[in-house]
């Protein structure tokens, strides 16, 4: 490779300007000093440019050479992604951690992608078949559960001139396939793509299903699709991080792309820790399996936090053109806009709001915009999707903040977490007021058909007495509760069940940790069932609301979130003793009037 | 060879700018030679071909352009470290203030250390019992940890730290433990404080201190926890030991590093506090933890007053989001007498739940802890509605918890400085408040731990409705 060789004239924390790169493109990778630590080219002005180090600068100074390597930020894509764990520029944390011990020296190298191991391959096409970009080529067993789906190079179009089955290192050749022109091209089974680019899709259609994740305040009520994507904005202390682990560990996605963007090192152990022993209960196996980690925690260096979220998003890509349903998870999009408000401060940028950079917003509506639902780039049809799914962790809890606005702008569903619910330990803390989810009419038919066809209604249903809920609270305050009538008081009690015995989740226990849409369905078909007759019980007889309380049935509905999923009969006998239980207290009453 | 320059440009606030350099690097040291032969020290921030900006520690007091010398020592800012460096106190800088003899070092060491790698990260779950309950049973410390306490001006926040600096320990295992101790900016009284308590109880022995007090150089405390640290990181990870680091007031060092931020003329995030004040936050912060196959840890409690004791203002907004939890004291529990003045509502431990329940604490922690909270935050809502409509207006069951709050007040979270209750005792004290309530109000606690530990006589108390429950059941 022919190397341009440039000089360090200045040095301020992790921005370098570098004299005498001529020639130099934006956003390539250069490595600064005799150390040969990793940046990339963010400003160029005649034959000065200005640098982002992606490492710590400390002990560098002017004078010192700069190498151009001629090629964008990239990752490595191919086999063995999967169940690995990277820092923001795709090194991978754990083969640094044995070669060079507890704590990150600077200039470290390590190959992405594991260079030695071997794969079988098995190839699914055969000599002298046509074949076009996105293509499959043949199969990998990555994991117990993930198929690699090895494809011919996005802009690579031509017949098969040879393909081989067998054992390979990602770097051997495995087909050779001939372009119009009449050029053989050898294909590997490793591929680069360059972080910063979308790769491309044949189109974009709008979601038609589900992400379940198993949270039943997220499905039931705040619902978000499968090439969707969301925020949970919340102050500290109100559990985001807690959300976005139950979500990893169990949306019915294929595969899963976390990343700890400058957020807290023992999180990621603890991912680390429980992802290969939790099994994931579509797939019977563990979830590390489906998941891969990219960590660059709050005290490693900011620029590559920058680069960790687009590193992210171009593997869920990968992995979305093979046809797969990805989730990507990144925790926390507030981290990732300070890494570029510390980067534009250092380049004595004008600021816009909060000293952030004037083009956060194109940069995070860019962002969102790589998730969706594809038609992907291959002569076959094949649709996948990737759902985005970003944590915001605004200042103080003050939403006005201009990471959260702009989040708010391009994505579809809010989660709203409030640290007030978090107090009273009601988990997961998201606001049943203030969130919201545009997917509920593109999924109607899905609920419809899948579910229930009284789903849409229980919900509704729901939905209203927890907005009644907050109207009478405030009389309440005003006036006291002898001023609400008995109708007004079974609704406070009937929503407080919503919000105890259906809403709050225990991340921590068993089997409330994921719940099925259908036992969720089933659960609140109880409370709202309960609420109709205890109504048309007071309305009609004349019951009291203790009377209503006292039934033994109330304790089942609360302890109906314990039932296995696969004893969900269980259900239609506490329906059957709801009906039973207020009549025996309407026919009581009926025999004592008489 | 090291050059000498005398070719100071300019003198702005902690800052100086030293012209016509050759070589000079980034975060280099920098030691100046004032005309009366004072030396002070100093640190490239940042450099260009013919200049670097350079922050001095101890202040630009005195320092004149034409006759000042400048050299740049090539190397980084290092301490040096030794195990003689327990029951010993330095200076904010690293110098010996107590009349000891030097240290003669094993090692020198980088003070900025290596980011740790998230990989070589042991999770934290072990329990470590501080003796006060409010911590021990609602917002639990574990080993690795670091959980900051939020405190206000004139809130007992130093009483509480040295208490959990005398008391802490793990359960059933012996091992060595010290504790790191980083004043910066605090008033002569309670770094007194401090060595006064570390001395009457002996743990000064295990102690190294460094003190930066109010009338010392600001900029040098940007430096204190730094070797704070470093020296927790040599003791923790080469000495095996158990190290808890004890740093207070961050509200100092953040106001510091708003100082140099502001006569760099940076643009400045919120209230004035540089974009960069959470990356560097992080940097102090995450240095605490445990590693892979190493046997010391470091458990980090920092301390920083909320100015106004608002609690979205930077510094603990941007440290509650690094740290994992927070312990917040309220002036209001303060003022009614009560010692610790925890607000266990908004205090919260996140790594609690590895690190309690069967064989760590006992099988009922989990469900008391919740329960504790739950009933905790429904009793000061009753009390809220009481201040408005008057008692009269509460139901019988509010009333039930209110008296449930106050209680729950006075007996848990109220306890004495030297009183050192074990895990046992402080569950116990929960159950006695939970009794208050009604069985059936115990929701999050399982039957079979209800059974086990609710003390026997409120059981009686509550007979009718527990009779009522059975002759349910019984009819099915």
């Amino acid at each position: 490779m022919q190397q341009n060789t440039g000089k360090i004239v200045k040095v301020s924390g992790p921005v370098v300007i570098a004299g005498g790169l001529k020639g130099a493109k934006m956003y390539d990778v250069v490595k600064v000093s005799e150390g040969k630590l990793i940046g990339e080219i963010i400003e160029l002005n005649e034959d000065r440019a200005t640098i982002q180090v992606y490492e710590e600068t400390s002990g560098i100074g002017p004078g010192e050479p700069v190498y151009t390597t001629d090629l964008p930020l990239s990752v490595e894509l191919g086999p063995g992604l999967i169940k690995s764990i990277y820092d923001g520029i795709q090194r991978p944390l754990d083969i640094i951690f044995k070669n060079e011990g507890a704590f990150i020296t600077r200039g470290v190298e390590a190959e992405s992608l594991n260079k030695t191991k071997k794969w079988d391959f098995k190839p699914s096409k055969k000599k002298g078949e046509e074949v076009s970009s996105g293509d499959w080529l043949g199969i990998v067993q990555e994991t117990s559960i993930v198929e690699h789906r090895i494809m011919v190079p996005i802009g690579l179009q031509g017949t098969i001139e040879s393909i081989n089955e067998g054992s390979f290192k990602v770097t051997d050749t495995i087909a050779k396939i001939k372009d119009k022109s009449g050029k053989i091209h050898d294909v590997q089974m490793l591929q680069k793509w360059p972080v910063r680019k979308m790769r491309p899709y044949q189109e974009k259609m709008p979601p038609n299903e589900p992400l379940i994740t198993g949270q039943r305040v997220i499905d039931t009520l705040f619902t978000i699709a499968k090439g969707g994507t969301a925020c949970i904005p919340g102050p500290f202390g109100s559990g985001k991080t807690v959300v976005q682990h139950q979500l990893s560990k169990w949306c019915n996605a294929e595969i899963i792309v976390f990343i700890g963007c400058g957020e807290r090192g023992n999180e990621m152990t603890d991912v680390l820790l429980e992802f290969p022993e939790l099994i994931d209960p579509n797939s019977g196996k563990p979830l590390m399996e489906r998941t891969v980690l990219i960590a660059n925690t709050s005290n490693m260096p900011v620029a590559a936090r920058e680069a960790s979220v687009y590193t992210g998003i171009t593997i869920a890509e990968y992995y979305r053109d093979m046809g797969y349903n990805v989730a990507l998870m990144a925790d926390s999009t507030s981290r990732w806009a300070e890494a570029m408000r510390e980067i534009s401060g250092r380049l004595e940028e004008m600021p816009g709001e909060e000293g952030y950079p004037a083009y956060l917003g194109t940069k995070i509506a860019s962002f969102y915009e790589r998730s969706g639902r594809v038609k992907c780039l291959s002569s076959k049809e094949q649709e996948a999707t990737i759902s985005v799914i970003g944590a915001v962790s605004p200042p103080g809890g003050d939403l006005s903040e201009p990471v959260t606005q702009n989040t708010l702008r391009t994505v579809q569903v809010y989660w709203s977490l409030q640290d007030k619910l978090a107090y009273k330990r009601h988990f997961p803390a998201i606001d049943w007021l203030k969130s919201y989810s545009l997917y509920l009419d593109q999924l109607s038919n899905f609920f419809k058909d899948e579910i229930n066809k009284d789903f849409i209604n229980t919900r509704i249903a729901s939905m209203s007495i927890l907005q009644e809920e907050s109207e009478l609270e405030e009389t309440v305050r005003l006036v006291g509760i002898d001023a609400l009538s008995k109708i007004e008081r079974l609704t406070l009690d009937t929503a407080r069940s919503i919000r105890e015995d259906f809403l709050h989740q225990n991340a921590f226990d068993e089997i409330d940790t994921y719940t099925s849409m259908k036992k969720q369905y089933l659960m609140l078909k109880l409370i709202i069932l309960f609420h109709k007759k205890a109504k048309k019980a007071i309305t009609e007889e004349d019951i009291s609301n203790e009377q209503l309380n006292q039934l033994s049935v109330r304790n089942k509905i609360i302890r109906s979130k314990f039932i296995p999923e696969d004893n969900l009969d269980e259900f239609q006998k506490i329906k059957n003793e709801i009906e039973k239980e207020i009549e025996s207290l309407t026919s009581n009453k009926v025999g004592k009037d008489e | 060879m090291i050059k000498e320059y005398s070719t100071i440009t300019e003198v702005n606030g902690p800052l100086i700018i030293v012209n016509k350099i050759v070589n000079v690097k980034y975060d280099e040291l920098v030691e100046i030679e004032l005309s009366d032969g004072e030396k002070r020290r100093g640190q490239v921030l940042e450099v260009s071909e013919d200049k670097a900006i350079v922050q001095m520690f101890e202040g630009t007091t005195g320092i004149d352009i034409s006759n000042t010398k400048v050299r740049f020592l090539g190397r980084v800012l290092e301490i040096p470290v030794s195990t003689d460096m327990l029951g010993r106190i330095f200076d904010g800088s690293g110098r010996p203030i107590d009349k000891g003899p030097k240290i003669i070092p094993e090692k020198r060491l980088d003070i900025n250390g290596s980011p740790l790698n998230p990989y070589a990260r042991d999770y934290p779950n072990d329990f470590i019992q501080t003796g006060i309950s409010s911590i021990d049973v609602l917002n639990t410390l574990v080993r690795g940890q670091k959980l900051p306490i939020f405190s206000g001006s004139g809130l007992p926040h130093a009483k509480v730290a040295s208490q959990i600096a005398r008391q802490a320990k793990v359960l059933g295992k012996e091992e060595s433990f010290s504790v790191v101790f980083a004043a910066m900016g605090i008033t002569f009284e309670e770094a007194n404080f401090f060595i006064t308590d570390f001395r009457r109880t002996g743990a000064i022995e295990k102690s190294v201190m460094y003190i930066n007090l109010a009338n010392d150089p600001a900029i040098e405390r940007l430096i204190t926890p730094k070797m704070a640290l470093t020296t927790a990181e040599y003791l923790a990870f080469e000495k095996d030991m158990h190290v808890l680091v004890i740093l207070t007031d961050m509200t100092n060092y953040c106001e510091a590093l708003r100082e140099v931020s502001a006569a760099r003329k940076e643009i400045p995030g919120r209230r004035g506090y540089p974009g960069y004040l959470y990356t560097d936050l992080a940097t102090l912060y995450e240095r605490a933890g445990r590693i892979k196959d190493k046997k010391g840890s470091i458990t980090m409690v920092p301390i920083l007053s909320m100015p106004e004791d608002d609690k979205t203002h930077p510094i603990p907004d941007l440290t509650g989001y690094i740290t994992e939890g927070q312990i917040i004291l309220a002036r209001e529990l303060h003022l009614k007498g009560i010692y610790p003045p925890i607000n266990v509502l908004p205090s919260l431990s996140r790594l609690k739940d590895k690190g309690i329940g069967k064989e760590k604490t006992r099988e009922d922690h989990s469900n008391v802890m919740n329960q504790l909270f739950a009933s905790y935050a429904r009793g000061k809502e009753s009390k809220e509605l009481a201040t408005i409509l008057g008692e009269a207006a509460l139901s019988e069951e509010d009333k039930k918890y209110v008296k449930f709050s106050d209680k729950f007040e006075e007996i848990f979270v109220q306890q004495g400085e030297d009183e050192n209750r074990d895990i046992e005792k402080s569950l116990g004290i929960g159950w006695e408040a939970l009794a208050m309530l009604p069985v059936n109000e115990l929701k999050r606690i399982k039957d079979e731990y209800i059974k086990k530990y609710l003390p026997k006589s409120s059981k009686n108390d509550d007979n009718n409705e527990d009779n009522d429950n059975k002759n349910e059941e019984d009819k099915e």
